[in-house]
């Protein structure tokens, strides 16, 4: 079983993102559990997102407390949240933001870094910070668990208040592609 | 999977979209609605799926719940099988034609998509809200998965429908975690849910029928005249196809088994009981980290077990019995409170249980997940600790708090 915590802030769609990635994966025959943190939906707040994948059925409806992979699509809920809580050393991190990894100040824990300028692609295609699906593909590159072909065909089938299709899709390929991936030295 | 069942498509979606799939398939005349917090995503898609055609049925956008269940109860005396859904303060408003349903025998399924009362103001998941309307005479099913979320709703129908029962049944799932929790399901075909429900069997005792004019529900009781033995034959009527309908709902969740393949226990699911020591007793989605606790503590040799209750009115005793018979003693998780008893309501129907079939055993109460709050594997681990304490005579005098210290 591999857990996945997903941090983000009101707005940009975490919990679609969950909802997109469990799709991809149960179409790639990956049993899989998404459920959203409960706040009441307010832009701008920190929101999280608790999913577990497996290749058996999942019977634990829980939140996560010992995250083997964080998707963090925000560049800055970090300094209000510890996203970390609870990773033991070895674990994955997928950021949304650009510059010197060195910058990020990152704890020990982390073995993996994949590092996506989420903001400035969405600005891009977007015209607005809507991150989720450029950091699916920056999440499906770092961590192997998900082809982006699936992650394509669930965008395919999902429904987009905010945005058209196309865009989506070319947010999830730039995601995928333009991911700076590092092997970081873990401290015990 | 039998040979004959079928297969349907599988797809990813949260309990609510599971529930309003369910009801769907089910194809209920009218659908009253008036949203809310955690229910109102769950009528959210109904209203699409009828805006969209594949569900035709009348829905109405009512002012509130009272109107909700009232409009339904017109609708179900001129011969319509009927929906709703709400959770807490929703379930509050609805109150007075609630408790009207089942004494009109109206047969109808309402999800309630489970939330903590006020106050303290919170709009988290909690069985508090269903736990107060436990005793109004509706049938009380609680599901685990968003599997059984759909297959239950549909479920439902049938044994609400059944010319022995006639009464209303609430499928329960829980708020949040079920709520808005995303997995895989099965979505069984069209064809098989029709011949599964057969003909609609909704109220032809009470229709409305210009041919055949009656009065509904006219002043009944008092003491004198044919007022006393009348009230009693409606009072005796109801609570007598409350308890067969612990047979029904067996009957039906074996003949859904048959045709789709999925097996829910229908009243109560015995799991590792065989050789436990002691067991836990869960309702809803806590279930999936308690069987997860038990798997991993009987792999350390320690003999423990958990029974599930889905069916929680009617209370099945025979089946309740048959699994506490197996252990040495209990412990009680319940996700709401009994102010009147400073323990859990389910706790109260194990002793309840305990005492009618002369069962001796220690019997605790675990109080956890209101509002909310997660109940995790590691939780459950303390509350196994405790009841294996209480086996060996170390009985905490009240209801021991899980989240008290989270």
């Amino acid at each position: 079983m591999t857990e996945i915590r997903i941090h983000g802030r009101g707005g940009q769609g975490a919990v679609l993102a969950s909802g997109l990635l469990a799709q991809a994966m149960a179409d790639e025959g990956r049993h899989v559990v998404a459920i959203p943190s409960f706040g009441f939906e307010r832009r701008g707040a920190p929101v999280a997102c608790f999913m577990r994948v497996d290749d058996k059925p999942i019977r634990a409806m829980t939140n996560i407390y010992k995250p083997d992979i964080i998707l963090c699509i925000d560049p800055t809920v970090s300094k209000v949240v510890n996203i970390f809580d609870g990773m033991a050393p070895g674990g994955i991190l997928v950021q949304a933001g650009k510059g010197d990894p060195a910058a990020l100040a990152l704890p020990g824990v982390v073995a993996k870094l994949g590092l996506c300028d989420a903001v400035g692609i969405a600005l891009a295609i977007f015209k607005r910070p809507i991150t989720n699906t450029v950091m699916l593909g920056a999440f499906a590159r770092t961590t192997g668990l998900v082809s982006l072909a699936a992650l394509k065909s669930a965008i395919e089938g999902g429904e987009f208040r905010d945005a058209g299709l196309k865009q989506n899709l070319e947010a999830v390929e730039r995601g995928y592609h333009e991911t700076q991936l590092l092997a970081l030295k873990v401290a015990a | 999977m039998t040979a004959l069942s079928k297969p349907g498509k599988v797809v990813v979606l949260d309990g609510n979209e599971a529930a309003a799939k369910g009801v769907a398939l089910a194809r209920p005349d009218v659908v009253a609605v008036y949203p809310i917090t955690p229910q109102s995503s769950l009528v959210e898609h109904l209203s699409s799926l009828i805006a969209s055609g594949e569900l035709d049925a009348e829905l109405m956008n009512v002012e509130g719940e009272h109107s909700v269940l009232s409009a339904l109860q017109g609708a179900a005396l001129a011969g319509a099988r009927t929906y709703t859904a709400t959770s807490g303060p929703g379930l509050a408003f609805m109150f007075e034609p609630y408790i009207r349903q089942p004494g009109l025998r109206l047969p109808m399924v309402a999800s309630l998509v489970t939330r903590d009362t006020l106050t303290p103001q919170c709009v988290w998941g909690g069985h508090q809200d269903a736990m107060l309307v436990r005793e109004c005479g509706w049938i009380h099913m609680y599901c685990e998965t968003v599997q059984e979320i759909l297959d239950s709703v549909i479920m439902g129908y049938k044994v609400a429908e059944h010319p022995e029962i006639m009464l209303p049944v609430n499928v329960n799932h829980d708020g949040n975690y079920l709520s808005f929790g995303v997995t895989r399901c099965e979505i069984p075909e069209q064809a098989l849910v029709d011949d599964f429900l057969g003909p609609k069997n909704i109220n032809w005792h009470a229709a409305l029928d210009p041919e055949r004019p009656m009065s509904v529900d006219p002043l009944t009781g008092n003491a004198g005249g044919a007022g006393p033995s009348m009230f009693v034959r409606y009072r005796k009527g109801q609570t007598e196809a409350m308890a067969h309908a612990l047979d029904i709902i067996a009957e039906v969740h074996a003949d859904w088994a048959a045709r789709t393949g999925r097996h829910h226990a229908p009243l109560v699911e015995e799991y590792r009981l065989e050789g436990a020591e002691v067991a836990l007793i869960t309702l809803g989605s806590m279930t999936g980290a308690a069987k997860d606790c038990c798997d991993a503590l009987r792999a350390g040799g320690r003999k423990v077990g958990v029974i599930k209750v889905k069916t929680y009115r009617p209370f099945p005793v025979a089946a309740m019995a048959r699994a506490l018979s197996q252990v040495k003693a209990v412990g009680v998780m319940d996700r709401s409170v009994s102010y009147g008893w400073n323990s859990g309501p389910m706790h109260q129907d194990t002793l309840s249980t305990l005492g009618k079939t002369g069962l001796r055993m220690p019997c605790l109460s675990f109080i956890g997940g209101l509002a909310g709050a997660d109940i995790t594997e590691a939780h459950f681990e303390r509350a196994y600790d405790a009841v294996f304490k209480a086996a060996s005579g170390d009985m905490p005098p009240g209801p021991l708090w899980v989240n008290e210290k989270d």
